[in-house]
Order: structure tokens, then C-alpha cells, then sequence
């Protein structure tokens, strides 16, 4: 019965299988079942030859699902029998012609088969602080250049010992091929130094950081993708000694806990966040604090939120830092304000001598910077703030009809920026990189575009920017356009709504939709500051249909930083001038003489662009609700102590009103109503904060209705920075879902700027296709 | 001020205005060309048309403007400015006694910047043509052999001093013409550079390249550098002088005083060896008193000009095309 069905199966896999210990996984499941064959990686991800019956190929097809190897992901599968071959053994094959670069895989969080040897005191690397294995450890952050092979990464400088090269080479090994694989004897170290760069000698030097941090210190620690700086969380002096070593008044701090159990005993956690966060991606994910606790987390952590970032930990370095802590430690990036985090130990050494006391160093190099990951649980639907560490460089598949796409490289926005690669019908979004006009971070940007295209054996010469005139991205495009390159530019929002799309596998034929796209300001099609639209289109096109009451930022960038210059410019659109009279003691600002310069360019259009950003009526209302009316210390500070108020508000109250006129939302009525509730002062601020969220989501509901009547549409896709906000996000989606709206959201990519590039390269390759 | 037949004898009354006020030995000869004879070296010649609204400010006007614009371009050079001439574009009904007014602070420009302004051309156009007064300048110098300075020549390690406070000039102009009002009146920076730059390369003859930074400020003249001479830039945000109102300002209207214009000031681009002995020199100047080294050049493919801030960051110091629009999302 047997031998008679014993056929050759030809099983092709694909998605994220290579350089995630698939090949391994695949021999030894073989070898657990006895039967022989082949496996090596192709050009579309992975084949397998076995010689089976038909009942056997089944169940391994299904053992292959359910056992697969933690860091890899299947997209499909396809079994077919072919001419029989007869094989002796299974084998691992080297790699295959033509097989395609797949570049590395994220970073992974320490594995729990790691976490367990790294405590057992029988392990070899009982207490090894850089131990790893195939399925968790560090990838890109160390990788110079494609193949991933050791001697292409800062694993280079440490020759494994006999021990360690025994389990690289067995494929029944959890070790084999694991680039970092080292151990005591032959991998990197850790040592302590103190600001002044002298050695500390120390039997263990997690014990002397503990102490440090108990006594209120702060030591900086040389973690996977870059330094942090940590303290204890509970000790409000420390945190006060951080803020003012990084000059870093506001912004809040992710904090760092042991384990699943002490993280309850500080935040609200479900099951969703708990997969989440001790996952092999370990994002900081933002958390409702819990009421009570006895050491109580100090307030400056996260001054003017209402939620707060907590990770675990995520390297063997973190875990034997945390083992005997079990409070929150603050974990924030190594830097001074304004710049990205220190990866080298030479530039710790000179950028944090002035805010630590104790340098944790390794001698592992830092091949590429790797910010901590940011999410948030809004609703059910996971929201990326930040897609770095863990996620990326993993692809995302194309949408339907993307198929033969052309390869190009979408350089992206201006801050929060990365860069997407277009490439075999799949997209590449790097790591967050940051704000290109930090000139370590433009350093940063290009060098990772070399890296990126070596990784993926990259050739094309296709490239998408935004069309802002100013962007360092759009700039750099233009560069390489004066190069003889290819250069589409896209507009801004545009790229924000097909970047939703494109996540969401809306066909490339699909029925044009409704963007509701609320964001800071971004360059818009008739060259004013859009930021606040209804656009109606496609990837290939939109007409923006609606948008927002455009008012001036009265001295430019001045007017995001100072959000008092927005509530002027607002009011005054919104009011007549003698109207505004009797609430002038509201505000201080609008008695000084300043205003009259302002007036007077307004009047004359000087370095006072026009914009219909959503993000800078916020601002505005922060404003007039007393949330930094006069200067923020990071960006979008205002708008997120706005949400932080009004989460304080009353559900119950009624909101406020705004109007439409010709497709164009005038905030005027709730201008009038939100000064004279100020002037009564019966309304807290709080319900008036909310009051205006559930306003504004009124309105844009009804503008959708409205254009409803003008334009054939069923899906709505909301993109922008300003979904970030939850209770605005949360409104706008339930309206829209109660109303049968077919309502597409960011799950994946960041909805800010960070999401841009993936739009982009959309709709770059939507041109050429229909071209 | 009239156009056509009439316009003829505005012309002609005109040139006795220039004649009485520019009065030298060429201009006399009532030829249609001066002819000189000129010292030895190299002959440095520049022309620039100035177009300016308001006409007069504080600091200045349209008349001096158009010398020191010209002689600061020749003087860049190293050169000794000489010669000018004067070609003057005036709309129907321009006021005689503005142009007086303009006429008579271009000989004192010319006198203070020791060159004489030797030939000239007026015009007269149709009312709406023009925006009152038009003046294009071009001035020819001398430069001794041994001096070489050029925009190509910049090294990496070479220390870039700037000679005074930044964004006067451009400052000035925007509040008078929008009609800002500061608590102080700021002015004009608008100065010829010919005695300040005679004494720095009198005693530093190494320096490698000089700029004056006017349209596109300092931050154009770093980009424009940085491409020539194909090297990088680091300025530091602490050493760049700038006067407290002239931040003030800037800070109000959301601008940049890095890329606000200057017409009284110069960059030079010199031996890291010689920066200190250079410094002294300028400093010791009445036009240079404000003077500090504000960075140095480095060996950067990418040609990247960049700011250290007084935190320690480092800020990119781009190009800007147009006004200065908000990139922040
Ligand atoms: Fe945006
Ligand atoms: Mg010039
Ligand atoms: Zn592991
Ligand atoms: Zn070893």
C-alpha cells in the first residue's frame, strides 16, 4: 500500500521564511517523519522535494503551520506532485540560483528557551548577557551587508569557539546558522564606566547598575539598537534630573518592567496587549495606568497624558538588569534633546556624560540605528506610532493588481520619515528614521538607502517624493532626478489615503473612496498648506472634495510651535473683531500689541501660509483650553494634552456645533459657543475639550453625508496624524460603521508621516501601470 | 520726472544732477565712455541691477545700496574697487527730489568706498513700467598677483569667519515695507567692505575665498560654497552674532536668520593656522568689530552644510527656493 503511493512532492512557501531558521525547521520535521528529500530557498521563498503519500504530505503540510519556527510567517503555500525522484536523506541545499535577496529579519525579543538557559545556572550562558538563538536576537541592527552571514555583520570581530561552532553547523540545533550565536568564552562583553570613561571594576555589573538606580542615579545602558537612558520610575527627582540632563521638559518617557505580572500591578492590561507585548516584536505599547498602586509612578513620566508607554524586557541585557527590580525603570533613548540616540560607544561617551552616571558598554558594535517601536490599542484596532524595532525591515504583500508593479524607491516624508522599496511585488518600509532635518538623522536616511538597496540586491532607478518644495526627501529626489533618475512627486494626503488602502489590500481597480485625511500640514495641490480634507479617489487620482475653513499660521513655523498664534488667527476668522471685545480677558495674548503686527500680516500675506489643517485647529483649542498656549516643548504636544482633557470630561455632555458651507467646515459656531461656555465658566474644561471632539467628528460625519449626495462611494479610509488622536478616532469610526460606511483604518503602518512612503510608492507604481 | 520729447530734457537735467554730484575729471570730458588708465594686476569687474522697495530705509537707500552692492562684489575678490558706472531706469513722475536725494547718497557712497563713478545712462519709462527708480551698477577693480581667492578654492579644515551680525538688512527692509513695528528701529547693515577686506588680505594674503552673503543669507553662500569647492560645512549655532532685535524679529515673523540678506558682510574662508591672526585683524576694523569664526569646512562628499545647535544637536542647513514654508506635518 505504501510504496505504491509514494509520489515526489514539489511544496513552495513563501513570505517570511528565509533567515528565520525555516530551512532547519523543515529538516528536522522531516526527520521527525521519517521521510527524505530537500529543502533550499528560491527566488519566491522556499521549496521543498519530499518523497511521501498523500496522507503523509497532509500532515506535514499541516505540522508545518503549526509548528512554525516563531519568527517566521507563511503568505501561501502550493503542493504539487511531480516526476519521481528518489532521495536517500533530507538535506539542506545551499541556496538556489536566482534566489532572491530577502534581505534580514527584524530584531527579535529573547526567546523563552533563552530566557530559561540565561537563568538556569547548569546552562553554559547561565547569566550571558548576549544570548540568542535562531528564533530571537538581533538582525538588522548589526547587518553591514547582504548575505546574512556572520562575517557580513559586527558579529564579524568574535571567532566562535569549538562548542559554539558545533551548534551553528547542527541543523537539529535551536543555534544553527544563528549569526550572533557566541557564549562566554568567545562572544562580546559588558563592562561599566563611569561618566569620566574610567573602567569600573565590578564582580557583576547589574548589580552595581541596580545599585545606582536605587540610590535615584541614571546609567546608560548599550542595548540592541541604540542606548537608552534609564532610572527608576518611581523617583520623581531622577526623572527630573533626566529631563533636565536631555532638556526634555514634556515629552513623555517609556518605562521598562520585569514581566507580565508587574506590569498589571501598573497598567490595564487584555489579552490583546499581553500577546502584544511579549511578543518577539516587544513594542512599547500605551497603557491606562491602574488608579492605585503603593510605589506609584511619578507624575513627570508622562506629564499631561493620560496613558503611558511600557515595554519589557526585550535583550538578555535588559532581563538581567530587571531580574531584581520590580518597579517601572524609565527607558528612553540614549540622546540629547534633538538628536537621534546614540549607537556608537564613543558618542554615548560624549553625548551622555553630562546626564549619566554609570555607562553600561558592550563591545558588540551597533551596525544600525533601531528605535523602540511605539503602539497603541484603540477600540480593538492596533495603531503603530512608531514601526521600528521588530518590525521592520519585515515587507508587506501588495494589494491586488500590484502584481507587476515596477520597482522604485519612495524616499518619503520630513519628520518621522522612512523610506519603502518597491521590489517583486512586495513593499520594504524601513525602520522609523526620524526628522531629516537633524543632520545625524539625514546622514542616517541616506545611508540606510544603501543599505536597504544592498540588502535587497535593489537596482531600480524609480523614485516617489512628496511634492512639498522645502522637504530634505523631495530635495534629495530632486538630486537624484539632476542624476538623470526617474522622479514622481505625490502629494502629501494623497499618499495618506493610499497608504491605508494599500495596507488594507484595496484592489488597484477598486472603486474610488473617501479619505477623511486629518494631519498636521502637508503641501497641497493649489499650493497652500492642506492638512484637514476630504479627498475622493483612487491610487491613480483624487479631487479634493471638502476640507476645512483654510485660516493663516501667522509666522509660519512659528504658529506650531507657539499654538496661541492659531487661536488668534482662528478667532479672528471667526469672530468680528468688536464681537471678540468681551472676551479679551480670557486671554492675555490677544490684549498684547503684538497682535497688531499680526493683523497687519495677515493683511499682507507675509510668512502667513494658509492652511486647512485639522492638527492646527487642535492646536488652536488647546490653546483657548490653556494646553501650552505659548510655546510646546515636542511636536503635537498641545493636541495630546487636549485628548488627555477631554478624557477627563463628562461622557454626557452635548457637543458642539460646527457649520458647513459649500463643502467647507466653518468652526466659527464653535468658536462663539466654546468663548462664551469660557467666559461663564459653568462648562470644566474638560467637558469643553470633549465637548469639541465629539463636535468635530459630528461634522465631518455630516460633511461625509453631504458628499454623499454628490459622489458614489462605500468605503471610507481615515489617514492622517491626527487619527492618533483615540476619542476623535473612536467616534469618527463608530459613527461612520453605525451609518454602514465599509470604514478602512491603519493597522499596520503608523497613520502619520511614517506611513507616507508605503503611499507613495503606491501610487507611483499606480502611474506607471496605467500608463 | 517725464517721458518721451519732454523726457529728453528730464534726461538732460538729470545728467547735470550726476555731473555736479559725481563730479571727477571723466565725467567732465562729457564723453560717451571714460577711458583710464589702471594700476597693475588683474582688472576684477561685477555688475548687479538693484531693485529695492522701500527706496529708503533706515541704514540707507536705493543710491548707497547700488555702490556698496557692486564694490563689495568687486572687493569679494581681494581686488582694490575702482571704477563704476551708473545706469539708472526711472518711471514717469518719479519725485525730482527723491532722486536728489538718491543721486547725492551715491557720491557719498562712492566717495566712502574711494571709487569714482566715471560714465552713465538714465532712462525714463512710461508710468506703470517701472517701480520708480532702477539702478544697475558696474564696478572694475584691481587685484595684486599674488591673490587668489575663488569660490572652488575652499579646503577642508579651513575656518569660515563672518564679519558681524546677520539678517540686518533683510530685517529692515520687510518691517519698513510691511509696515512692522518693532520697539527698536532696526537698520540697514548696508556698507562697503573695500577697507575691511584691503586689511584682512594685507595681512592674511592666504585666505582661500570671501563672500558677501546677501539674497538667500548666509545659508545660500554655505550651500553655494559646499558645491563649488565640493566639501561639507558645520557652523555653530552659539558663535553666529546676531542682534537681539534683528532675533527678535525673526522670531516673530517665523524666519530664519540664517537665510535673511546682509549688505554689509562678508564670509571669508580661511587657513585653519591663520583664522586667529585673521580674526584680530578684522576685529581691529570698524567694519569688523562684531567678527567670529562660526564654523569651519569639512571633507563631506554630500556636500552637506549643517548646524550645531547650542544643545549639541546638528540641524541641516539647506537650500530654501522660496519663503520659508512650514515643513513640520
Ligand atoms: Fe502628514
Ligand atoms: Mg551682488
Ligand atoms: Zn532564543
Ligand atoms: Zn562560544
Amino acid at each position: 500500500m505504501m510504496s505504491s503511493s509514494v509520489n515526489t512532492f514539489l511544496i513552495k512557501v513563501s513570505g517570511l521564511v528565509q533567515g528565520v531558521g525555516f530551512r532547519p525547521f523543515i529538516w528536522r520535521l522531516a526527520r521527525a517523519m521519517r521521510l527524505n528529500g530537500i529543502v533550499f530557498n528560491d527566488s519566491e521563498g522556499v521549496t521543498i522535494y519530499l518523497n511521501a503519500d498523500e496522507a503523509t504530505v497532509e500532515r506535514f503540510a499541516q505540522r508545518l503551520g503549526d509548528e512554525l519556527p516563531p519568527l517566521a510567517r507563511i503568505d501561501r503555500t502550493s503542493t504539487q506532485t511531480v516526476a519521481f525522484v528518489s532521495y536517500d536523506t533530507f538535506e539542506i541545499a545551499s541556496s538556489q540560483q536566482g534566489e532572491v535577496s530577502t534581505g534580514c529579519a527584524p530584531d527579535a525579543a529573547t526567546c523563552s528557551e533563552c530566557r530559561n538557559e540565561l537563568f538556569d545556572s547548569s546552562d553554559r550562558r547561565y547569566r550571558y548577557p548576549f544570548i540568542n538563538c535562531t528564533n530571537c536576537g538581533p538582525r538588522l541592527s548589526i547587518i553591514r551587508q547582504i548575505p546574512y552571514d556572520r562575517e557580513f555583520t559586527t558579529m564579524v570581530a568574535f571567532q566562535q569557539c569549538s562548542e559554539c561552532t558545533a551548534e551553528y553547523n547542527d541543523p537539529a540545533d535551536r543555534r544553527f546558522h544563528a549569526q550572533p550565536n557566541a557564549c562566554k568564552t568567545c562572544g562580546p562583553q559588558v563592562w561599566l564606566e563611569d561618566k569620566l570613561g574610567n573602567r569600573i571594576a565590578a564582580k557583576d555589573a547589574f548589580i552595581c547598575l541596580n545599585e545606582a538606580i536605587r540610590a535615584g542615579r541614571i546609567v546608560a545602558i548599550k542595548g540592541l539598537g541604540g542606548f537608552h537612558l534609564a532610572c527608576d520610575a518611581t523617583n520623581p527627582a531622577s526623572v527630573t534630573a533626566l529631563r533636565i540632563g536631555k532638556h526634555r521638559p514634556d515629552k513623555a518617557f517609556a518605562l521598562m518592567v520585569r514581566d507580565i505580572g508587574v506590569l498589571s500591578r501598573y497598567a490595564q492590561v487584555n489579552t490583546r496587549v499581553s500577546e502584544l507585548i511579549t511578543g518577539n516584536s516587544a513594542p512599547v505599547v500605551l497603557l491606562d495606568p491602574q488608579p492605585a498602586c503603593d510605589r506609584p509612578i511619578a507624575d513627570n513620566i508622562a506629564p499631561g497624558q493620560y496613558q503611558l508607554g511600557f515595554m519589557l524586557p526585550y535583550t538578555p541585557v535588559h532581563h538581567l538588569l530587571l531580574e531584581h527590580i520590580d518597579v517601572p525603570l524609565v527607558m528612553t533613548s540614549g540622546n540629547r534633546s534633538g538628536s537621534p540616540q546614540a549607537i556608537s560607544n564613543d558618542d554615548a561617551r560624549e553625548q551622555l556624560a553630562d546626564i549619566a552616571d554609570l555607562f553600561l558598554f558592550h563591545d558588540r558594535p551597533i551596525q544600525n540605528r533601531v528605535d523602540d517601536s511605539v503602539v497603541r490599542d484603540i477600540a480593538g484596532r492596533m495603531h503603530y506610532l512608531r514601526r521600528a524595532r521588530g518590525y521592520a525591515p519585515a515587507s508587506l504583500p501588495l494589494p491586488p493588481g500590484f502584481a507587476k508593479a515596477p520597482d522604485l524607491v519612495a524616499l518619503g516624508g520630513e519628520l518621522k520619515n522612512t523610506l519603502c522599496l518597491l521590489q517583486s511585488g512586495r513593499a520594504i518600509i524601513t525602520q522609523h528614521l526620524g526628522d531629516l532635518e537633524d543632520a545625524r538623522t539625514y546622514d542616517q536616511y541616506q545611508a540606510t538607502l544603501d543599505l536597504y538597496r544592498n540588502l535587497y540586491q535593489f537596482e531600480s532607478d524609480l523614485f516617489v517624493c512628496d511634492l512639498h518644495p522645502e522637504y530634505l526627501s523631495g530635495k534629495f529626489g530632486e538630486q537624484l532626478a539632476g542624476q538623470g533618475k526617474t522622479l514622481l512627486k505625490v502629494q502629501h494626503h494623497h499618499a495618506h489615503l493610499a497608504s491605508c488602502l494599500g495596507e488594507n489590500a484595496y484592489p488597484i481597480d477598486g472603486k474610488p473612496v473617501l479619505g477623511i485625511c486629518l494631519d498636521g500640514t502637508g503641501f497641497g495641490l493649489d499650493e497652500t498648506l492642506w492638512g484637514g480634507e476630504f479627498l475622493f479617489g483612487n491610487y491613480q487620482q483624487i479631487r479634493r472634495l471638502a476640507h476645512l475653513q483654510p485660516f493663516p499660521l501667522v509666522g509660519g513655523v512659528k504658529a506650531i510651535t507657539e499654538p496661541w498664534r492659531c487661536l488668534y488667527a482662528q478667532l479672528k476668522q471667526a469672530l468680528p473683531l468688536e464681537d471678540l471685545q468681551p472676551y479679551q480677558a480670557l486671554f492675555p495674548q490677544l490684549a498684547s500689541p503684538v497682535c497688531l503686527t499680526f493683523d497687519r500680516m495677515i493683511e499682507k500675506g507675509l510668512s502667513t501660509p494658509m492652511t486647512s489643517s485639522a492638527g492646527r485647529l487642535f492646536d488652536a483649542v488647546a490653546a483657548a483650553l490653556g494646553c501650552h498656549a505659548d510655546a510646546i516643548s515636542y511636536e503635537g504636544q498641545a493636541a495630546i494634552e487636549l485628548e488627555s482633557l477631554a478624557h477627563q470630561g463628562d461622557p454626557r455632555t452635548p457637543p458642539y456645533v460646527f457649520s458647513i458651507t459649500d463643502n467647507l467646515i466653518d468652526p466659527a459656531p464653535f468658536w462663539q459657543a466654546l468663548l462664551e461656555d469660557l467666559r461663564l465658566g459653568q462648562r470644566t474644561k474638560a467637558d469643553m475639550a470633549l465637548a469639541f471632539h465629539k463636535g468635530f467628528s459630528d461634522v465631518l460625519v455630516d460633511m461625509v453625508n453631504q458628499l454623499r449626495t454628490q459622489e458614489d462611494f462605500t468605503t471610507i479610509v481615515l489617514s492622517g496624524g491626527v487619527m492618533q488622536n483615540a476619542i476623535l478616532f473612536n467616534a469618527l469610526l463608530a459613527s461612520l460603521e453605525a451609518q454602514g460606511f465599509d470604514v478602512l483604518t491603519h493597522q499596520q503602518l503608523p497613520a502619520n508621516d511614517a506611513g507616507l512612503s508605503f503611499g507613495q510608492a503606491l501610487i507611483g507604481a499606480a502611474r506607471v501601470l496605467s500608463a | 520726472m517725464a517721458h518721451g520729447s519732454g523726457g529728453k530734457a528730464m534726461a538732460q537735467l538729470i545728467d547735470e544732477l550726476f555731473l555736479q554730484a559725481f563730479s571727477n575729471p571723466w565725467l567732465e570730458q562729457m564723453n560717451d565712455q571714460a577711458c583710464f588708465t589702471l594700476p597693475p594686476g588683474r582688472v576684477v569687474m561685477a555688475t548687479d541691477s538693484h531693485v529695492i522697495s522701500p527706496l529708503f530705509f533706515p541704514g540707507g537707500d536705493i543710491g548707497s545700496l547700488s555702490v556698496h552692492g557692486t564694490v563689495n562684489d568687486v572687493a569679494m575678490s581681494g581686488a582694490v574697487p575702482k571704477y563704476l558706472s551708473a545706469g539708472f531706469i526711472l518711471e514717469e513722475g518719479f519725485p525730482l527730489a527723491d532722486l536728489q536725494r538718491i543721486v547725492q547718497s551715491m557720491a557719498r557712497a562712492a566717495e566712502e568706498a574711494g571709487v569714482a563713478i566715471v560714465t552713465g545712462d538714465t532712462k525714463v519709462v512710461e508710468r506703470g513700467k517701472g517701480d520708480g527708480c532702477f539702478i544697475n551698477t558696474t564696478g572694475i577693480g584691481v587685484l595684486v598677483e599674488q591673490l587668489n581667492l575663488s569660490g572652488n578654492r575652499v579646503q577642508p579644515g579651513d575656518k569660515i569667519i563672518l564679519s558681524g551680525t546677520l539678517g540686518d538688512h533683510g530685517v529692515a527692509i520687510m518691517s519698513l515695507r510691511e509696515g512692522l513695528t518693532f520697539e527698536t528701529t532696526i537698520a540697514s547693515d548696508s556698507q562697503s567692505l573695500h577697507d575691511l577686506v584691503a586689511a584682512m588680505v594685507a595681512e592674511v594674503p592666504e585666505i582661500n575665498c570671501m563672500r558677501d552673503p546677501t539674497r538667500g543669507g548666509l545659508a545660500a553662500t554655505l550651500n553655494e560654497i559646499a558645491q563649488s569647492s565640493h566639501v561639507g560645512v558645520t557652523i555653530y549655532e552659539a558663535t553666529i552674532p546676531v542682534k537681539p532685535q534683528v532675533s527678535a524679529a525673526c522670531e516673530f515673523l517665523g524666519l530664519d536668520p540664517l537665510y535673511v540678506a546682509n549688505e554689509g558682510k562678508l564670509v571669508a574662508f580661511c587657513p585653519a593656522d591663520k583664522a586667529e591672526q585673521l580674526l584680530a585683524v578684522m576685529r581691529k576694523h570698524s567694519k569688523g568689530q562684531e567678527a567670529a569664526i562660526i564654523g569651519e569646512v569639512t571633507a563631506d562628499p554630500l556636500k552637506f552644510v549643517q548646524m550645531e545647535t547650542v544643545f549639541g544637536g546638528r540641524r541641516m542647513v539647506d537650500w530654501i527656493s522660496a519663503e520659508q514654508l512650514p515643513r513640520i506635518c
